[in-house]
């Protein structure tokens, strides 16, 4: 086995990204819009905001990570690379693994670098704690990206499938958001970022395979 | 003792819902050897090339792959906003080959094509990029499915002429087609 499959398709995943236009900028632009809209229509009260924050900032990044999910895999399917890409001479679960982190590379990254200066849009103490914050929205949105890649190859045989992908991934979704939102609001010492890390390390072991399966069914 | 073939399938049986595709067939690529797949559309050409590349599991059947093989799908490959440049140095990277260049490039025909992303490209400029990824490397076995369509005369003169140096070098050929083949002494399988 050689690693020059995987290598090639994450670079090529990283430019993809790129040459659609604005693609990678939709999710982002999704989550800033998400926290202006939502203190709008919650109302100013410091204390509410503030303990709706924590929840609300992890599941407009799950949302946002779906944004532009479902192609993840679709385009390769309909345009014959995805039989290139099982006969690469690389597992395809590393192939898909690649894919998966150029993606969230481009449209992840982003996300968890946004979102401490976005909490103050929810009355969040500003002070350079909320910079803290970003390992855990970066460990937390890999994760969403790992367990929504599934969804998408699972989906990638169906047109218009974003609405299923999310529907796939959402429960996948669910332990994320959990322990996301419990390390914002945590003291130091408590359990929840390591959980949030290890549901990301278990999404890294498991999905690639999951994704491997399910794209071969798609093919065949 | 005839040599061992390239690529070897016996009792192939596929079923698409309830009708039976084909049964029974067997296939054999001795080293120089072409087989040519022919039937009427539908009737399981490109399924048959496709469980011959490993792509699609057989109802019944085994297939036996002694060497490394080319995939030309009916579907050339290629993202709508690639270039031939991109496509074919992408998989050149993939397959640890020596990154294209112009000659390479021209050889096909695509010199003045190189630059241009696929959705600008006409259907055969896009199936002279597929087809350019069997010089890329060097593997026994090439699996095309109707490679000649879409071709203009020259690129299907350069197709004939590539297909029968791989030959005499010893590789081997499956070929979905239909009308005439311009493949010189292949066998027919007919689904």
């Amino acid at each position: 086995m050689s690693a020059a499959p995987v290598i090639a398709a994450f670079r090529q995943a990283l430019g993809e990204g790129w040459a659609g236009g604005a693609g990678p900028l939709l999710p982002l632009a999704f989550l800033i819009g998400g926290s202006i809209l939502i203190p709008l229509g919650i109302g100013t009260e410091t204390q509410t905001l503030r303990a709706l924050g924590p929840g609300l900032i992890w599941s407009l990044i799950a949302l946002a990570s779906l944004v532009t999910l479902e192609r993840l895999f679709q385009a390769d399917l309909e345009d014959g690379a995805l039989d290139l890409w099982i006969q690469s001479g690389a597992p395809l679960a590393m192939i898909a693994a690649a894919k998966t982190l150029a993606h969230w590379l481009v449209s992840g990254v982003p996300l968890a670098l946004a979102a401490p200066a976005l909490r103050l849009m929810f009355q969040a103490e500003a002070s350079a704690e909320l910079l803290k914050e970003v390992p855990l929205y970066l460990m937390g949105s890999l994760g969403f990206f790992v367990w929504g890649g599934v969804g998408a190859a699972l989906a990638a045989g169906i047109r218009r499938s974003g609405l299923l992908t999310s529907l796939l991934v959402l429960p996948l979704y669910a332990p994320t958001a959990i322990f996301g939102a419990l390390a914002l609001t945590s003291r130091a010492g408590d359990a929840a970022p390591l959980f949030l890390g290890a549901n990301m390390l278990f999404a890294l072991a498991v999905a690639p395979f999951a994704m491997a399966a399910a794209l071969r069914l798609a093919a065949d | 003792m005839p040599a061992q073939p390239l690529l070897a399938a016996d009792g192939l049986a596929m079923l698409r819902g309830e009708r039976t595709l084909f049964r029974n067939v067997t296939v054999r690529v001795p080293p120089g050897g072409a087989v040519r797949l022919t039937g009427a559309n539908g009737s399981g050409k490109t399924t048959l090339l496709r469980v011959l590349a490993g792509l699609t599991l057989p109802e019944a059947g085994s297939v036996t792959r002694l060497a490394a093989h080319h995939w030309i799908g009916h579907r050339d490959g290629l993202k709508s906003h690639e270039t031939p440049r991109e496509h074919l140095a992408l998989w050149a990277a993939a397959w640890g080959a020596r990154k294209p260049d112009d000659t390479f490039l021209a050889a096909w025909g695509l010199g003045a094509c190189a630059h241009l992303p696929a959705r600008d490209l006409s259907a055969g400029q896009r199936r002279r990029t597929a087809l350019a990824r069997l010089d890329l490397a060097e593997r026994p076995v090439w699996l095309l499915d109707e490679p000649f369509n879409a071709l203009d005369h020259d690129a299907e003169a350069r197709l004939t002429r590539r297909i029968a140096e791989h030959r005499s070098k010893g590789g081997g050929i499956v070929c979905a087609l239909h009308g005439q083949s311009p493949i010189a002494d292949d066998v027919e399988i007919r689904l």
